[in-house]
This record gives structure tokens, sequence and C-alpha cells, in this order.
């Protein structure tokens, strides 16, 4: 109409996208990781991209940012066409893929002299912006180290330096939070909301993680390759207004109550936090205790607030009803009913050079329990997993899992134990049901009992419909699942889980979870590492662990207690994390 | 604001990318040892193993000589064994025992001179003494069996002389060999070696590190940067044509010092071939890095399309006049076999303007055609 129009873009909007298509084709197969997206973006705001992986968050960022061409659809950045004019769109855009695009062999200075030198930046302007930049990100004592001596938070900096060097008018970044501790985390939307403000800069940023969305002015939810909504996190939200509760019950275990809750009529959610369960109920539905746990006395149902993700469960329910609520058979799974100590781990060090990855840890596991490892990259949670696992030697200390002694017996207690690596170790070219052959095959099962437990894994873990798929070829979920069958084929007593539910969307999460539950009701110990602060609120007892050390262990109730304050009264597990590591590098710091 | 020259802003920004570019790229040169590694110690280990470890000239070889009957013309046949340098001669009395040396490799070859040799050497008769040779090794077993065969009849000859009698044989050879008078493979290992290192560090060094670009991922972050798509290519072909000219360097200083390799073409010659050669074998190596994005592949296609070919079908090692002719055929689409020739006419002939305009002009085609493609393939785009 009456606005005006350059280059078939309108001027008053930063990003515009019409009806994107892209489609890839690997291995003969075509997948449609974009399909007609549309939408703009207002300049001067923060907008996030939120999905979990595949949901076509980086193949957006990318056609934007010129990288790739769309099937069909039109796309405009700052009112520039980005299919006819690329470059131009490159000298106005600042962005920061994945892995922060940073020259791991060079130093502070030398990557911010690339960048500088690539976007055209005056020599006489750049002191002025280096200084800047390395105040706003707190690396100015450290411009002549090198880029990969750097920790994850600073590489993400640095990064993010890099891309600001020449002040774009728009910012993408790409998960610029994934695998990054909190307190970085932190620390980037603070420098993000600044930017906006004092640079009047538009920013477009991707995340798996849905608490992050809270952040953002405006959200673009996408999942699957298509645009689920978009709008404040307050409108996504308010569409679940009135329908989410805590449920208390004193008398219950927290697990037990989820389980019950999530089968109960009416409730579409039912996640544990603190002590308590929160449910999201179906539009019209009240929150009745009697309704939902009609055989149990004492029960206290409360209102509280909304948040984001309700309202994404409630969308990703509407679309596919991937529901769990069968249990799993615990016949079939490997409790021993020790009642010792499972897991006793006594002053653990394990040394790489001279350096100490783990630097003297203890703690013990029960038997029946979820235990959970918390702590951001580099923490050393990974070395503790394999030593645990008795895939690495410890350099000092003693560790027994399963009554077996690691550094004298490391096979045997490898026996009674399952573990599901990060990123699955699945063979992509096998079947499901070849895969679940060769783990239970190498696990030492043969003949009719083989055989039983695959036809078990395939019944109890719903993938019957894929036997004969390919694995590389089945959604994200789908793989978890099948490498958590393949963990259980010996039926182990304890289980070990390292970071298994990144990426995942949120129902996947909440089915691999209850599975979890399951196995613990069933005596499976269960260890697991994540960086999810939420995910926390599953485990019985955890330790927080951060530079190789234990900073705290205990309930996650226990934890969040301790930093219960006036301002905050409902601390989350995230801000005892930060509280935590703050005070640990207070510590150093005056030491 | 003062008034800005459009072209002249976009010069002076496209000399502020290269510069970026460029520095970037001698300093992770300078950084990575890897890249070092492949650009000077490489040829450094492999000019010392083909210098000194391969040869395929025998020399010394161990040599059984049996004398069944000694009388003064075995002995003098015997000294003349000692003295070649081809020859390391062993002595045995019985035929079984050399036999059984040649069968335990001690020896390579047995001159087996019979009761019978001085009276037939003095009856004229021919062939008095028999000759056995280790034929595992068919290429080694023609070279000792030729060796022997030239001693026996320069012995022959000069015996003939001291004796006052003509030689039997009314025609007798006489060998010239040009340009590599003392026949050492050496001389034309060497410099057709340097055609070998040359593109290992064009095709195999580029392929790499635009591979690990992808790798890590900053490649996706300097597509988004206003550089070019041919400036990022100059990036690349700048840096790693100096350290390939060191590469060529070292190498021809070792050649002509360290190996005596003489060098009878002139220099320009040389630097001018190198130049048109090693900007092919760059243009290759960034051909392969369109496609191979990872390193481990990169470095398999690299070492497969241009190393092995190089090794093989370049008339380094193997005469290319000798193979069938289809491989022959195949070989005119081998850059370094152009190379390889001007390499071994100038260090042994010297500037011999046919063969070095010939496949001087052969390696331009080639540049413009391979740098062509990959101007053309590269795209600031992810697929």
């Amino acid at each position: 109409m009456d606005r005006p129009e350059i280059d078939g873009g309108r001027a008053d909007i930063a990003v515009e996208v019409t009806n994107a298509v892209k489609t890839f084709r690997r291995a003969g197969r075509t997948i449609t990781a974009l399909d007609r997206v549309s939408f703009l973006v207002h300049p001067g705001t923060v907008t996030g991209l939120i999905g979990p992986d595949a949901a076509g968050k980086t193949t957006l960022m990318r056609l934007l940012a010129g990288l790739l061409l769309p099937d069909t659809g039109s796309l405009h950045v700052l009112a520039v066409d980005v299919l006819r004019h690329p470059l131009k769109v490159q000298g106005t855009i600042g962005y920061m893929p994945q892995r922060f695009g940073l020259y791991e062999d060079l130093t502070v200075k030398e990557n911010l002299d690339l960048y500088a030198d690539l976007q055209g930046v005056p020599m006489q302007e750049r002191p002025e912006r280096y200084g800047e930049l390395m105040k706003m990100t707190g690396l100015g004592g450290f411009t002549r180290r090198l880029a990969r001596d750097l920790s994850g938070g600073m590489k993400q900096k640095l990064g993010l330096a890099c891309t600001l060097v020449r002040a774009p008018r728009l910012l993408l970044l790409d998960e610029p939070t994934v695998g990054v501790d909190p307190v970085s985390r932190r620390e980037l939307w603070s420098i993000v909301y600044r930017l906006v403000e004092q640079e009047a800069m538009t920013v477009l940023l991707s995340t798996s993680y849905l608490d992050e969305a809270e952040r953002c002015q405006e959200v673009i939810l996408m999942h699957e390759g298509r645009l689920l909504g978009q709008g404040s996190p307050k409108s996504f939200s308010s569409q679940v207004e009135g329908r989410t509760y805590r449920v208390h019950v004193p008398t219950m275990d927290k697990r037990a109550l989820q389980q019950r809750l999530e089968r109960a009529p009416g409730v579409i959610d039912a996640v544990i936090q603190g002590g308590d369960v929160r449910v999201v109920m179906k539009e019209g539905v009240d929150a009745d205790s009697r309704q939902l746990l009609p055989d149990i006395a004492g029960v206290c149902v409360s209102p509280v607030e909304p948040r984001f993700e309700d309202s994404f469960i409630v969308l990703l329910r509407q679309e596919s009803d991937l529901r769990t609520t069968a249990s799993l058979d615990l016949n079939a799974v490997g409790a021993s009913g020790r009642q010792e100590d499972v897991i006793i781990v006594n002053e653990l060090k394990r040394r790489f050079g001279d350096f100490y990855a783990v630097k003297g840890i203890s703690f013990t596991v029960r038997q029946g329990e979820v235990f959970g490892l918390l702590g951001a990259n580099g923490a050393g949670k990974s070395t503790t997993f394999r030593m645990l696992c008795g895939l690495l030697p410890l350099s000092e200390g003693k560790v027994q899992v399963a009554g077996q002694d690691l550094r004298r017996a490391a096979a045997r207690a490898r026996s009674h134990i399952g573990y599901m690596a990060q990123k699955f170790s699945l063979y992509g070219d096998l079947s499901v049901h070849e895969n679940l052959h060769f783990f239970s095959r190498i696990y030492g099962l043969h003949g009719k009992h083989q055989r039983n437990r695959v036809a078990w894994a395939l019944q109890e873990f719903e993938l019957s419909p894929f036997a004969d798929a390919p694995c590389g070829q089945l959604p994200l979920g789908y793989k978890q699942r099948l490498a958590l069958a393949a963990a259980l084929m010996h039926s182990p007593e304890i289980l070990f889980l390292d970071e298994p539910t990144s990426g995942v969307d949120p129902l996947a999460r909440r089915e691999f979870w209850h599975r979890i539950n399951d196995l613990a009701e069933g005596g499976v110990t269960v260890l697991v590492t994540t960086h999810f602060m939420e995910e926390a609120e599953y485990c019985d007892r955890l330790v927080i662990m951060s530079e190789g050390l234990i900073l705290a262990e205990g309930t996650p109730e226990e934890m969040k207690e301790r930093f219960r304050t006036a301002e905050q009264p409902e601390p989350s597990m995230e801000d005892a994390f930060i509280a935590l590591i703050e005070g640990a590098e207070g510590v150093r710091s005056v030491s | 604001m003062s008034k800005v020259d459009p072209r002249k802003a976009f010069r002076h920004g496209f000399a502020m990318r290269m510069r970026g570019m460029i520095r970037k790229e001698f300093l992770q040169i300078r950084r990575d040892p890897s890249s070092i590694a492949i650009a000077f110690v490489l040829p450094l280990v492999l000019l010392l193993i083909f210098g000194y470890g391969v040869s395929l000239d025998a020399q010394h070889v161990p040599v059984a000589i049996v004398v069944e009957a000694p009388s003064p013309a075995t002995r003098s046949l015997t000294a003349a064994f000692g003295n070649s340098p081809y020859f390391r001669p062993v002595d045995f009395s019985s035929i079984q025992e050399a036999e059984d040396a040649l069968k335990r490799r001690l020896v390579d070859g047995i001159v087996w001179v019979r009761s019978d040799f001085a009276e037939n050497l003095l009856s004229g008769e021919t062939a008095p003494v028999g000759v056995v040779v280790n034929g595992v090794d068919a290429n080694n077993a023609r070279i000792i069996s030729g060796y022997i065969q030239g001693a026996w009849l320069t012995w022959l000859e000069q015996y003939a002389r001291d004796q006052g009698r003509p030689l039997s044989s009314a025609v007798s050879l006489e060998h010239r060999v040009w340009f590599n008078p003392g026949v050492r493979s050496r001389d034309y290992l060497v410099p057709g070696l340097i055609a070998v290192i040359m593109t290992l560090i064009g095709a195999l060094l580029t392929a790499l590190v635009v591979a690990r670009e992808w790798e890590r991922g900053t490649m996706e972050a300097l597509m988004v940067t206003p550089v070019a798509a041919r400036e990022i290519l100059i990036g690349k072909i700048v840096p790693y044509f100096f350290l390939g000219m060191g590469g060529l360097i070292l190498s021809v200083v070792m050649a002509v010092w360290l190996f005596d390799v003489p060098l009878r073409g002139s220099l320009w010659v040389l630097f001018l071939a190198s130049t048109l050669f090693l900007m092919t074998a760059l243009a290759m190596g960034l051909l392969i890095s369109t496609v191979a994005r990872n390193q481990f592949v990169a470095g398999q296609v690299a070492i497969l399309s241009t190393f092995l070919p190089a090794f093989i079908l370049s008339g380094f090692i193997f005469d290319i006049g000798s193979m069938p002719a289809v491989i022959r055929g195949v070989t005119h689409i081998i850059a370094a076999r152009y190379y390889v020739a001007i390499l071994q006419t100038v260090f042994l002939a010297g500037d011999v303007w046919n063969v070095i305009v010939y496949n001087g002009l052969a390696l331009a085609v080639m540049t413009v055609f391979f740098l062509s493609i990959v101007k053309k393939r590269t795209r600031k785009r992810l697929q």
C-alpha cells in the first residue's frame, strides 16, 4: 500500500520471509527442512527462533544469510532481496554460526583483526571498537591468548565480538547458547539486550532451550520444518492461562505422583518440579483433586503461572498424540535387589598430562535411585562418567560399581551396566532390528533368549513399525528410544545415560523420562549427566560439578532451598546453579 | 563526510580483505606444524629416500664367482669383476656351493668359470662362461645379467688386446649415453621427484586446509562476511603458492648440492614451469575442496586423484613410452607428465626449446582449465 518499498521488500521490516520451502536430498530421500514458512521480524527487537533439533532453525538462518537458496519462496533482509543480492545482505548483517566461526590457532586479537579486515572496518576506528567489544565481553585481559585455549563461554563471546566488529544492523545468532554454562548464557543475554537498546540492533536468535523463549520479545516457534506460531512469549503462555496447576501430595513420592497424574483424565502434561508435580489441563477441564487422584487424601492443588513450554506441549499434542502411558514390563529389566550402595566413588581423580580433569570427588549412589551429574561443558562430568563405566582408567582413588572394584574387575563391572552414549552411537546403516540384534549379541545373548529380548525391545519401545528401517533415517526421538533399548538388552542393574535428551523435542523428552522413571521404580539404578537444568528435577539426588570438583550434593529441593531469598522466593535449578558457580569463583578469586 | 570515490573504496576494501585473508593463512601455517611438515619435512624425507635409498641402478651386486680350474686367465677375469663398481665378487670353488648361496639370497648371480675355460679361450671357442641370475626380481635380473655381459665383453676385449690377437667378433658395439653418462638413476629420479613434491604441497595441502575450514565451521563464518568467492580463492592460492615455491627451492638446492644432480638449463625456465604447475596443483586442490568437506575425504581424494597419478603416470619412474597405448593416452591429462618432462630436460639436458615450449604450453592450458573450473564451481553457498 503506502509503505515504502525497496527491491521488493518493505523498509520498515527487518526480516521478511514469504513461503520459504527448502528440501535436501540425502541418500535418495527428500527431506523437507522448511515447509512454507512465512514470518516478519520487526526492527529493534530480540526475536527467538525456537524449536527442537531438526526444526529447521539452522536452515532458516543460512537462507537469511544467503548461504543457501530456497526451493521456492522469497526472503528479504533489511529490505534487500537475499536471493538477488546476497553480497549486499552479507555486508549489512552479522552472523554467528553454531561453532562460533573462530580460528582456533589465532589469538583473540588476530581473530578480531581478521574479521575487521573482512568487514572493512577502517583502521582508525578499530581501537575504539575493540575497546568497547572487549569491555562488553570481558575478554580484555586475554587478547593475546589463542582462541583454542579459551573456555566455551569465552569462545562464544569472542565469536560474538567478531560478528559485531562492524556494528551490523541485523544480528543472526545460530544456537549461541548450546554447550555453554548457565553463567555464560546469562551474560550473553545481557549483551544481546544491550545491543538492541544501545545500538538499535535487530537480533534473531535460534535456540532449542525453551526457557530462553521467555527472554525474547517475540518468539517464532518451529517444529519439523513448520512454523507453529509467532507472537510474544506472553501470547503463547496466555493460551494456557488458568490451565496450569501445582499438585502437592505430602505422602507420595514425586515420581509415583507424576506417573499417576500423567494418566489422570483431562491432563495434557505433568512434569516434576521440586517435590511437586506441575500439570497442564485440557481446555475447560478443572483440576479437581477428586477427579485427578480420587483415592488419595491430602491432595493440594494450587494454580501456577503458565510457562512458554506449556503452550508448546499443547501445540505439539494437537499435532501428534505421542504419549506413552504403558509401563515397561518390569520383570524384564534387571533389578538386583542389592540393598547396599551400588556405586561408591571415593577421592576419584583423573589426570591428563599435568591437567586434572577430575580433582578428587566422592559420592555414593543407592540402588533404584536416579542420580544426576550436573555441570557445564568441561566440568569433568563426562570424564567421571567414562571412568565409572570402566571406559577410562582412574588416575587415583577408588570406585566400586555393582560390588566390583573398577581397578581390578572393570570387565565384570561392565557386564552389570548399560551405557547410552551422547549422540546415541547406533549404526546408521543397519536397521532397527539389526542394531538390536547386534547389541544383544555383543552382550553375550544368543538363541531363544536373544530373540525374546529383541522382541521385547521392539514391543516395549514401540519400535515394531520401524523394525526394518535404517536407523539413521529415524527421527531423533526414535533414535533415542532405540539407543535406550540397546543399552537395556542384557538387563543391566545400572544404567548410565550421557546427555540423553540433548536436542530432542519436549514430547520425546517427557516420554524418555517416563521410561526412566519406570526403570527406577523397577529397581534399576540410573546415573545421568545433563546440562539441562530443568532435567535435574527428575533426579532423586544430584551433584553439581565445576572444574573437576563437586560444588554441592543433595536433592533438587535441598539445592534450591539453599538459595531461597526474599527477592527469589522460588529459585529455579538454574538460579541455584549460577549462585553456586559464582560462589565458587568468588572463593577462588579471594584465595 | 569527505567524498569517497566508490571504485577507490572498493579497491581499498579488496586490499584490506585480501590482507586479512592472507595474514590469517600465514599465521595458521606458522602455528600449525602439519602444514609446515607437508611443505618442508615431507620433501626433505622424500628426497633423502629417493636420493639415497631408492636406486634403480645395480651397484655392489654380490656375485658368486666359481672358478673350477684357476689359471692366469681366470685370475685376470676375477680381478676385472673385483675392480668394477657394480660387483662385489664372492669366490666359490664349486657350483653347488654357489647355487646354495644364490638360493639363500647371499648372492644375486653366479659367474661360472668352468674347468675348460682356459682351453676354450685359447682355441677361440665362444661362451666358456656360464651365468646364473636370480630372476625373482625380473628388472634387477635383467640389469645384473646385462652388467655381467658388459663386464665379460670388456674383459675379453682387453684380454685379446693383451694377447696381441684380434677379437673373434668382427663388430664391436660402443655405447654412448647422452645427458646422463653415468646412467645414474638418481639424476633423473630427483628432478622427477620435485613434481611429486609440488603436487603434494599444491593439491594435498590446499584440499586439507580448506576442508579444515569446513570442519571447524569457519568457512561458514567467512562466507557471511562481504568477502567475495574469488577473494577466498586468492586468499588460499597466494600463501600456498609461496609455500610451494619454498618447497621447490629446498628441493632444487638439495638436488644440486646434496645429490650432485647437474642443472644444465636456465633457472628462469625452471621457475616459470614450476609456477605453472604449482598453479595447476593448487587449482586441483581447491577443486577437491569444493566437494570434499572433511579432511579425511579431502586427503584420500587428493592422494588418489593427484599424488598417485603424479607418481605413476608422469614418467617420473615408469617410462611413458613403454606403457600400453590406452594408459599412454591417459597420461596426457596428467599435468605432472608435462612438468616432469620439463624438469628432466632442464636438469639433465639444458634448455631444449621444443621440449620446453610444447610441455610449457600444455601446462599453461591445464592451469587455465583448472583455475576456471574452480572459479566456476566456487560459490558462496553451503550446498
